[in-house]
């Protein structure tokens, strides 16, 4: 069993101490490709949010029932489900956006970050830890893809939300819009979180070596 | 047969699954620590996108028309199968190459590549054998695409890497070069 952590700790955990995306290294594939405007990184991550909801309230509530050897298949089952019910959804509400994302709503199944949480907390913890445990983690995703999609629209295309910001005299940097600006803005970010632990780091003057709080475990 | 050629070319190169598409990212940047391991990876990934693609053909030609809802469900489950076939082969033919590749083997399921690349061969219409090539064109650009990152990790580890940048930031910028490098194929698409 995990360590006993309290409710407000299994909310907050995901959103940022340990980020999925920041931090864990998870989920990059929808995290990188589809976040070029700011638009898209919110469908995405809230399409996201809902399967990871979902199939946390279904794995945490039949845990008991399905058998070890069988877990990850069921799991990846249960996922695919709810896919399946989100590519409809927004298929028929906002099929502009659901063209854009085209077969990265599908590959929502594969994202490490969903099959994650079953795995390392829903197939363990009650259902309402459970939930809060994918409500905190999902907020943590939307809240980086949102970072993201941001960063590489205003700079990509000098717009927030398609509000033009920066008046005609702007020359775009079409290169963050492109797959290269997907890698160069999560390293710039990751350079700027990496930073600013470690001037914390120096400031509170703790026993740890300043390369320990860098290196993170790849996923 | 030209065709076929330009198909496996054009996701190998132009539109490399990992550097342009963004599948595939967990083992690039899990994997490509050394280039024995990422060449081993990208071997075991060629093998499951071709079993992948022949399912995705016979699903498409026979099941799927009349049940197009079952697609990702079905797709995710032949690609599981075959993800587990592949391990109890491996394991029985070569228990050396079933250690060498570890933990990796099985986390080929949930490696978007395979998916991804079933689900872009189902919205292109690709016939059987446009799909096999397609499946070694995307298979190879993986495999070229990690042993590059390897290559390049594999010198960094002498370098003198300035401490803010240690860890992922450096490979993620890196990765941006190579994704920069790569862009200079799309012209051959045209």
């Amino acid at each position: 069993m995990p360590k006993k952590t309290t409710p407000g700790q299994d909310l907050r955990r995901g959103i940022w101490q340990e980020n999925p995306v920041l931090v864990q290294m998870l989920g990059l594939c929808p995290a990188l490709a589809v976040t070029n405007t700011v638009e898209n990184s919110l469908a995405m991550g809230l399409a996201t949010f809902f399967v990871l909801f979902c199939s946390s309230l279904l794995v945490s509530t039949f845990r008991r029932l399905i058998p070890q050897a069988v877990r990850i298949a069921t799991y990846i089952l249960i996922i695919a489900t709810f896919v399946t019910v989100a590519d409809m959804v927004l298929e028929a509400v906002v099929p502009e956006i659901h063209k854009a994302l085209g077969a990265f709503i599908a590959l929502i199944v594969v994202n490490c970050v969903i099959l994650g949480r079953q795995e390392a907390f829903s197939s363990k913890n009650t259902v309402g830890r459970s939930l809060l445990d994918a409500t905190g983690t999902g907020i943590g995703f939307v809240i980086a893809l949102f970072l993201l999609g941001s960063i590489r629209e205003i700079l990509g295309y000098g717009s927030f939300l398609g509000i033009p910001l920066f008046g005609d005299s702007y020359e775009p940097w079409i290169i963050f819009i492109l797959p290269p600006g997907g890698f160069l803005t999560i390293g710039f970010i990751l350079l700027a979180l990496n930073g600013w632990e470690q001037r914390k780091l120096q400031r509170t003057k703790t026993g740890t070596p300043p390369g320990g709080a860098v290196t993170r475990e790849a996923a | 047969m030209g065709n076929l050629v330009w198909i496996f070319v054009a996701a190998m190169v132009v539109n490399n699954f990992t550097l342009a598409y963004f599948l595939g990212l967990c083992p690039f940047m899990g994997v490509s620590g050394r280039v024995y391991t990422a060449l081993r990876m990208g071997a075991a990934n060629v093998f499951v996108l071709t079993v992948a693609s022949v399912w995705a053909w016979i699903l498409n030609t026979y099941v799927l028309p009349h049940a197009p809802y079952l697609r990702l469900i079905s797709f995710i489950l032949v690609i599981a199968s075959a993800v587990q076939i592949t391990e109890m082969v491996i394991k029985k033919l070569s228990p050396t190459l079933f250690r060498a590749l570890g933990i990796y083997l099985p986390l080929i399921t949930t490696n978007c590549a395979i998916l991804g690349m079933a689900i872009f061969q189902t919205n292109r219409g690709y016939n059987f054998f446009e799909g096999i090539f397609f499946a070694w064109g995307a298979g190879a650009g993986l495999t070229l695409a990690l042993v590059l990152m390897a290559s390049i990790r594999q010198e960094l580890e002498v370098a003198d890497v300035p401490r803010i940048a240690r860890g992922n930031a450096i490979v993620f910028l890196i990765a941006g070069i190579l994704s920069m490098a790569f862009m200079g194929f799309a012209g051959l698409l045209s």
